[in-house]
């Protein structure tokens, strides 16, 4: 059957669209762009006063999936992505077993392809078992349906190896995605160092723990001619060595997630678990540069670092703790909330980070775009919706995120994959033709 | 008197009104540990648990006979005897324990923020006996206690604390205490132990102890921990020994009747040199002695004693 999505304003940086239109959808693509499409025998929706954007794409999640369970599975965490406005998600390789081989990867496709409700990407890790010593067999894994490489979680701390992955991955034509973090640096530390870490007396991962691993990798990109996307990046120093590798033209992407921009590190003196991440969220001063950043588009991507924790492992003693932040389901309200509706960035930025810019620095040509024979992937918003956050209304397994009780405004109202409707909270009159 | 807290999590949250009824109650009630019979009725029938993750022998020991001393029944809890070697998280075991009925419940643990995280669901008083690298609340008020005993105020003076301040909770409860009482805080240190940031929590930072420690009304040495050197953030005992112990010589250019403390346990001759930890400038035994009378305090105004319990 047809889809029909009447008189929504349709944004669409990559197809420079940005006026209302109609949308039809025919054989999981998009078939058609175009005013006063005639909506006879076709099921029909009405995005009046909603943006239309192609679809979502969250290039940094956990799904937790195989092997701890209990925290997210692909089908919680797919159904949290698309309650989120998210059409596709890739998900990073600490499972267990981690997905450092062929068989992981596979069986992560084929459960996805069964329970998922959203397009789930593997992401391989770079080394055996994430340990930084061996290369993965990439290829194979690219066979399997690995979209790109990260050891997420942990860097890849040996230069050589690092170098070398990055000259494999080039031939490839892959992805590598890297986790900048000096772990002696950082060692034990379990939060941003600094005056509020010496007042709460909790060890500090100091920010150029990050910088040194963002200039290293710069460098070793450089070198290898590689292409090289740095995971959710935390430090005004990150941003400054980012800004001086794209004015030099090197193939050098990276992502931003909601909580590095808008928590700081004072927010910690209750000791909430719940704001426990790496990176640590940082001061205040990095949330601007941060912003800046994104605003003259230094960075080129939102991503959430979904980090689903059940709710008995966060509450412990804080240095107990598991990092991570549940982040799906607030991502796209928070941005259109503190950036959109306060007027920092456009809409079509916040197309652009969370759409056209994954889309491309994943490869995923049918995708990331509203045109005739892309793939129809749609993330509908009503940038007016006023909505209050609440952990236990979560689709996700998880309830680990510190933004429960903000008061929102925008939010996704319905999430379409390949044409099929897998969120959605619009009220849709159905005597409507 | 009164003192509205329901616990003590930390100095960093309490105001000057609040820690002068501690320092004044602790007043009245040291003279009943002076007494034949030491033991007066003012928490009968109240139930209070020492948790205890971390070995202590000192604070420990000192919570125990302060309870006692009022008549309140109290049971210690150390780790090796915990559940928590079990796989027990520490919600379910303090719930289990809460579930005995308590009153008040004494945590000293290695991470930082322990006492308020439990506060979040205890029904109990939580008194904090040291979190991590966070705070030591009573030892704090024991030392101010001391310091007043000996020098008659706190406001003015120049107090030194020498040593690993980045680790200790004994120092930051004691600059938290010291700023808001109005004496001048100095830390003293290798600069790797005395983040230059840290001076925003209230205190001039100097790393040179020959400088720092001229006209110093009360000089405090921290016990510096061995496994540091490890860790590089010096890079011998002997090195620290050289440039930051208390020997005669330095103490000579402190203020005349400057006092030398310590929390304890000391490294003689390494922080500080045993004629001096022995002499009479010395008030470390007198910072044991102050502590039952300062724990007492604060147990009897979280758990509400009656002041008619106390007087002969």
């Amino acid at each position: 059957m047809m889809l029909l999505i009447k008189n929504g304003h349709i944004i669409d940086p990559y197809s420079r669209l940005d006026k209302k239109s109609d949308i039809l959808i025919k054989n999981k693509k998009i078939a058609d762009i175009k005013e006063n499409i005639s909506s006879v025998d076709k099921k029909t929706i009405d995005a009046s006063d909603k943006i239309v954007a192609p679809g979502f794409i969250d290039m940094h999640v956990h799904l937790r999936d195989p092997g701890q369970e209990h925290k997210e599975t692909i089908e919680t965490g797919s159904k949290a992505a698309a309650k989120g406005g998210f059409t596709s998600i890739a998900c990073m390789p600490n499972t267990v077993p981690v997905n450092d081989n062929s068989g992981t990867t596979e069986y992560i496709v084929s459960k996805a392809k069964k329970r998922a409700s959203v397009n789930v990407f593997p992401i391989a890790a770079v080394s055996m078992g994430q340990k930084g010593e061996l290369l993965t067999e990439m290829a194979d894994l690219i066979k399997s349906g690995a979209i790109a490489f990260s050891d997420d979680g942990y860097p890849v701390s040996n230069s050589q190896l690092m170098r070398r992955c990055l000259e494999y991955a080039r031939e490839l034509n892959t992805l590598i995605i890297e986790h900048c973090e000096d772990l002696d640096l950082s060692s034990g530390g379990v939060m941003n160092e600094g005056y509020q870490s010496y007042l709460l007396g909790l060890r500090g991962i100091p920010d150029y723990s990050e910088t040194v691993m963002v200039a290293r990798n710069i460098i070793l990109a450089e070198k290898t001619n590689s292409r090289l996307h740095l995971a959710h990046l935390s430090t005004t120093g990150s941003v400054e060595l980012i800004k001086a590798a794209k004015n030099r033209r090197l193939k050098i992407t990276s992502e931003v997630t909601p909580h590095h921009l808008f928590l700081d590190d004072s927010l910690l003196a209750g000791y909430d678990t719940n704001l426990k991440v790496n990176p640590p969220i940082r001061t205040k001063q990095d949330n601007k540069s941060l912003i800046e950043a994104v605003r003259r588009g230094i960075i080129d991507v939102f991503a959430t670092d979904h980090a689903p924790h059940s709710p008995d492992e966060k509450e412990v003693e804080f240095s107990e703790a598991p990092f991570g932040i549940n982040g799906l389901e607030t991502a796209v309200s928070l941005i259109l909330d503190k950036l959109v509706n306060k007027n920092i960035i456009s809409l079509n930025r916040l197309v652009e980070m969370y759409s056209c810019n994954p889309a491309k620095i994943l490869g995923l040509e049918n995708k990331g775009k509203i045109e005739i024979g892309a793939d129809a992937d749609l993330t509908i918003i009503d940038t007016e919706k006023e909505i209050t956050v609440d952990v236990n209304a979560f689709q996700s397994k998880s309830r680990n995120n510190p933004f429960h009780n903000w008061k929102l405004k925008g939010s996704p109202v319905m999430t379409i994959v390949g044409g099929k409707i897998v969120f959605s909270s619009l009220k849709q009159n159905p005597s409507a033709e | 008197m009164s003192f509205n807290k329901k616990h003590l999590l930390g100095i960093q949250h309490l105001t000057k009104p609040e820690i002068l009824t501690i320092l004044d109650t602790a007043e009245s009630l040291k003279e009943i540990s002076k007494r034949e019979v030491k033991k007066v009725p003012a928490l009968r029938g109240k139930t209070i648990i020492n948790l205890f993750f971390e070995p202590s022998t000192r604070t420990r020991s000192s919570f125990e006979l302060a309870a006692k001393r009022l008549s309140a029944d109290i049971s210690s809890f150390s780790k090796a005897s915990s559940s928590t070697v079990k796989g027990e998280t520490l919600k379910d075991t303090v719930l289990n324990l809460e579930a005995m009925q308590t009153d008040a419940l004494i945590i000293r643990h290695s991470a930082s923020g322990t006492p308020h995280f439990l506060s979040t669901f205890c029904r109990s008083h939580i008194i904090n006996a040291g979190d991590g690298t966070h705070e030591h609340p009573t030892q704090a008020l024991l030392d101010a206690f001391t310091i007043r005993e000996e020098k008659g105020k706190l406001k003015g003076l120049k107090v030194i604390i020498v040593g690993d301040i980045l680790h200790s909770r004994v120092a930051r409860s004691n600059i938290f205490l010291l700023n808001k009482m109005g004496a001048k805080v100095v830390l003293v240190g290798p600069p790797a132990l005395v983040p230059p940031q840290m001076a925003r929590l209230g205190a001039q930072v100097d790393y040179n102890m020959d400088r720092a420690v001229k006209d110093a009304d009360v000089i405090m040495m921290l016990r510096i921990q061995l496994e540091r050197q490890q860790k590089n953030f010096f890079p011998s005992v002997r090195e620290y020994r050289s440039l930051f112990s208390l020997t005669p010589k330095r103490f000579e250019t402190a203020r005349k009747n400057a006092i030398i403390m310590h929390p304890g346990p000391i490294n003689r001759d390494v922080e500080i040199s045993t004629q001096l930890a022995d002499s009479l400038k010395s008030v470390i035994l007198k910072q044991v002695e102050n502590g039952i009378a300062i724990r007492m305090a604060v147990l009897y105004l979280l758990l509400g004693g009656k002041e008619r319990d106390v007087t002969d």
